[in-house]
């Protein structure tokens, strides 16, 4: 995987000596190397960093018309937001995107790698065909998939001939409706519509992180637990999938980072939908922000967003950083 | 290792199945986009076109042309100063580790996992002041700043793999730090160049959010544009497909011209590469 090892391999052996790192203090190449980063750290402390603290300021205000004001609301944003039905909807939507996206991409990617693993003619062209979805724009995707899956054109011209009419992301029933707060709980079923379409997009991901994976496990492995009476099925099952597990959690991470902060998809493809059964977060935000004028009520939003992306992502930068030496 | 238990037919099967259902989307948008609009009837849409017509195609590349062109304008300054700083952050960060610089680099990764909207109101307040918003430049400036993270992360990933010595005998021979990053590093360099550029072609090209927000209509590059077709009172699906075709053309391009390259920067992508 490594592209640059290959062309390490023709270092002439007397630059190969080992050469401890001196431990002096800092030279004035360490000093250049420190200054030469220097700006990057400005740009990322000011522009990540700061910038968040900003809109965590603004998101505690009363920012919400046209002209600035930056009077303190405490938490006044957020409290609006969790009693409102639009935002409840959000994060219900959300939630079932996200569970019901990530299980489909790990699943049709462990099936579609293990399937290209088995030493098949033509593997690189299935390999293309499931892997160039991901070089498109979300925009794209989403605009293809409107067509596709519009309840009147689209699939249904076929699947209305077996009795599998759908009304896709025009559907607004919740299964099973649980009345919650101010909405229904429950999977919103226009959102399948639009995991179809993510799924398209993004399974490509997977496929290629457990093609690698698999690749990696050395065949002995599995001649090991094929002699010690393993069925085929037992030593996927109980062999390869557990070594595969590194992999499932950088894949869940992944996905789980991209289906919270979602956006352009379902922007391009479906809006917020009737009784917004199709809004996110980051379609709210950005039509209470920028076409609303609301921007403390787009503040609160985007930081809630950010907490959830947090959530995942801190802990797996802290590991990943504790796994080198 | 080969599936024994399953007949090998059966895999072909399946692996068949679903390329059908990877490639139906570009099926239907390219027989769409052929059809004259008085073919666009719902029972038709899957059949091909009776004559071929590229006329969707002429009104959709009149209605797009600048802004493919304002999304070159950004994505080639961007794409070339990002992946020249993430390899000069990159070299830093691998042969160059000082104290507390791991912590930081960490620091600098979550940055590529933020929802954007966590810096958009001040980011465009803060255009506004410098007067980039509703500029290419400003974009350019923007794709630069937060493709940081990935850049870095990715030569960091590449550059770690160059051994220790041949950093310290260069040193013996007399070689300061920019003497190793320029002729030592940038030679070895040439496919982390590779995988980084694609990698930020495709990325600043399909991107929607900061496009949307910071530019308004001539200055927009090509997604907004493609979004704002469907927003017209009558969709003229042949129209829409031709321009998704358009708009999605550079970078399936890339992908198919230099695709191995596209899947390595996708696994140097998920943090530990």
């Amino acid at each position: 995987m490594d592209p640059v090892r290959s062309s390490v391999k023709h270092t002439p052996p007397e630059l190969k000596v080992a050469t401890k790192r001196t431990k002096k203090a800092l030279t004035k190449d360490h000093l250049m190397a420190i200054g030469f980063l220097t700006p990057s750290l400005i740009l990322i402390a000011v522009f990540v960093y700061g910038f968040i603290g900003w809109t965590g300021y603004v998101s505690l205000s009363n920012w919400n018309s046209l002209v600035p004001d930056f009077s303190f609301a405490g938490l006044q944003n957020y409290i609006y937001l969790f009693k409102d039905f639009r935002f409840q909807a959000d994060l219900r939507n959300t939630l079932f995107f996200t569970i019901l996206f990530i299980l489909t991409v790990i699943v049709i990617g462990i099936v579609l790698a293990i399937l290209l693993d088995q030493k098949i003619r033509q593997e690189s062209l299935f390999r293309n065909i499931f892997f160039f979805p991901m070089a498109l724009s979300f925009v794209v995707t989403g605009v293809v998939w409107q067509w596709l899956l519009n309840p009147s054109t689209g699939v249904n011209l076929f699947l209305s001939k077996i009795g599998l009419d759908s009304k896709w992301y025009t559907d607004t029933t919740i299964i099973p409706g649980v009345s919650w707060g101010k909405i229904e709980f429950g999977i919103p079923v226009a959102i399948i519509a639009i995991v179809i379409a993510a799924v398209w997009q993004m399974t490509g991901f997977s496929v290629a992180m457990y093609l690698a994976g698999l690749r990696g496990i050395p065949e002995e492995v599995r001649e090991a637990a094929r002699i010690d009476g393993a069925s085929e099925f037992q030593v996927y099952w109980k062999v390869i999938l557990p070594l595969l597990r590194p992999i499932t959690i950088s894949v869940v991470i992944i996905m789980a980072h991209i289906s919270l902060k979602i956006f352009d998809l379902i922007y391009a493809m479906t809006g917020s939908g009737a009784n917004y059964v199709t809004d996110v977060p980051g379609v709210y935000m950005y039509e209470t922000t920028f076409r609303g004028n609301y921007y403390a009520n787009g503040a609160a939003i985007a930081i809630i967003m950010l907490l959830s992306v947090a959530i995942f992502i801190v802990p797996y930068l802290i590991s990943s950083r504790k796994g080198e030496s | 290792m080969v599936i024994r238990t399953i007949t090998r037919p059966l895999l072909y099967l399946l692996l068949i199945a679903f390329s059908l259902f990877y490639l139906m989307p570009v099926y239907v948008m390219l027989v769409t986009s052929l059809k004259p609009l008085d073919q666009i009837t719902l029972a038709q849409m899957w059949q091909l076109p009776t004559a071929i017509d590229f006329s969707s195609y002429s009104v959709a590349f009149t209605k797009l042309a600048p802004n493919l062109m304002n999304s070159f304008y950004l994505v080639i300054p961007a794409t070339i100063i990002s992946a020249l700083l993430g390899a000069l952050n990159g070299y830093v960060l691998s042969k160059w580790q000082f104290k507390g610089s791991n912590t930081l680099f960490t620091a600098i990764l979550f940055g590529m996992f933020i929802p954007y909207q966590s810096i958009l109101i001040p980011l465009i307040q803060f255009l506004r002041e410098i007067g980039l918003y509703n500029s290419i430049a400003g974009l350019v400036f923007v794709h630069v700043v937060y493709g940081l993270p990935i850049t870095t992360l990715m030569f960091r990933n590449f550059y770690a793999s160059i051994p220790v010595s041949m950093i310290e005998s260069a040193k013996i021979d007399g070689a300061g730090f920019m003497r190793i990053f320029t002729h030592i590093m940038m030679p070895l360099s040439i496919t982390g160049f590779v995988v980084v550029g694609i990698w930020q072609f495709t990325n600043i090209w399909n991107e929607f959010l900061f496009a949307v927000t910071i530019t308004t209509s001539d200055q927009q590059p090509v997604m907004v544009a493609l979004q704002n077709l469907s927003g017209s009172q009558i969709v003229q699906w042949n129209v829409q497909m031709a321009g998704a075709l358009l708009a999605a053309l550079p970078t399936l391009l890339v992908y198919i011209l230099l695709g191995k390259f596209f899947v390595k920067g996708l696994l140097a992508g998920s943090v530990k590469g």
